[in-house]
């Protein structure tokens, strides 16, 4: 991560280096925690979500997606979504893996939509 | 009263951003509403919910300000108010009078009916070992209410994906 053109200001990016894996790692808390006490696969998946847009909003698009383009995400989101299908068949006791992987559905997921998004406005404002 | 004082709030805001003719300053109103909402969860105690609106509400607003500034949208003003006006008019008074009907049958607020939930309360963590009730009742009592709600959220993404891909924009040229 080098301090090139693309993304926000020095200043930016020094915070968002600061903050970033804090972010990432409060996500991964509340999915693995969320059997124990509050907090959720839901809300688990979109904070570590946040921490990659969080990147990409302050670094630009290309740092990013050197890490996770379109099609790495929705492959990793197809295989979750098959993993909890396949948890659900197995039956009762396994909560944890499937919070996990209804987590990593919903992170990918809305990591790629939003990266969908801005590849559209990108286009449409040239 | 705490809870009247938030309701009043968030419908202030909800105007403020109908109303108000800068976008920016719209899409932060309607987050100050957002943050209402999940002070009531907190209030009402759902802190599970509360947690789940308090981010879903933040990716909001970043998809919301980052695709609404720097472009005009075109916004009609003028023509059709008189019809606009009788419709929402009666609109918001065929849901006040269907909102009389239903709420005389649901039970008094802060007095819930107790069919179920108790089952649940007294049976949960013996039966999925799982000590958060709320994730005990999605992911074991209703997991194929999570298993659907994740198709639908996974075929969304598809449609997403699908609408927005590159190679089907470029044959339309």
């Amino acid at each position: 991560m080098k301090n090139n053109t693309s993304g926000m200001t020095l200043i930016v990016k020094t915070i968002t280096r600061l903050t970033v894996g804090l972010i990432l790692i409060y996500g991964i808390y509340i999915i693995l925690g969320s059997n124990m006490k509050t907090g959720g696969a839901f809300a688990g998946g979109i904070i570590v979500a946040l921490s990659f847009i969080h990147l990409m909003l302050a670094f630009g698009k290309d740092a990013v997606i050197k890490k996770i383009d379109e099609n790495k995400g929705l492959i990793f989101a197809s295989i979750a979504a098959l993993v909890f299908l396949f948890l659900a068949a197995m039956g009762s006791r396994l909560i944890p893996f499937a919070e996990v992987a209804l987590a990593i559905v919903v992170g990918t997921g809305i990591f790629v939509v939003f990266l969908a998004l801005i590849a559209l406005i990108g286009e449409r404002s040239k | 009263m705490e809870l009247h004082l938030i309701l009043i709030f968030m419908i202030c805001a909800a105007l403020v951003a109908v109303e108000m003719p800068d976008l920016i300053s719209s899409v932060i109103a309607l987050s100050s509403v957002g943050l209402g909402l999940c002070l009531a969860f907190l209030l009402l105690k759902a802190p599970n919910l509360a947690v789940t609106q308090l981010v879903v509400e933040i990716l909001l607003v970043i998809v919301l300000i980052r695709a609404t500034i720097n472009r005009d949208l075109p916004l009609v003003k003028d023509g059709r108010w008189l019809f606009n006006t009788i419709s929402t008019f009666l609109f918001i008074i065929c849901f006040l009078a269907f909102a009389y009907f239903g709420l005389k049958e649901l039970p008094v607020f802060g007095q819930p009916l107790m069919r179920v939930s108790s089952d649940y309360i007294a049976n949960s963590y013996k039966d999925t070992g799982v000590a958060n009730l709320v994730t005990a009742i999605t992911m074991n009592f209703r997991s194929l209410d999570a298993l659907a709600e994740m198709a639908v959220l996974f075929t969304a993404i598809i449609g997403v994906l699908a609408i927005t891909r590159k190679a089907g924009r470029v044959n339309e040229k």
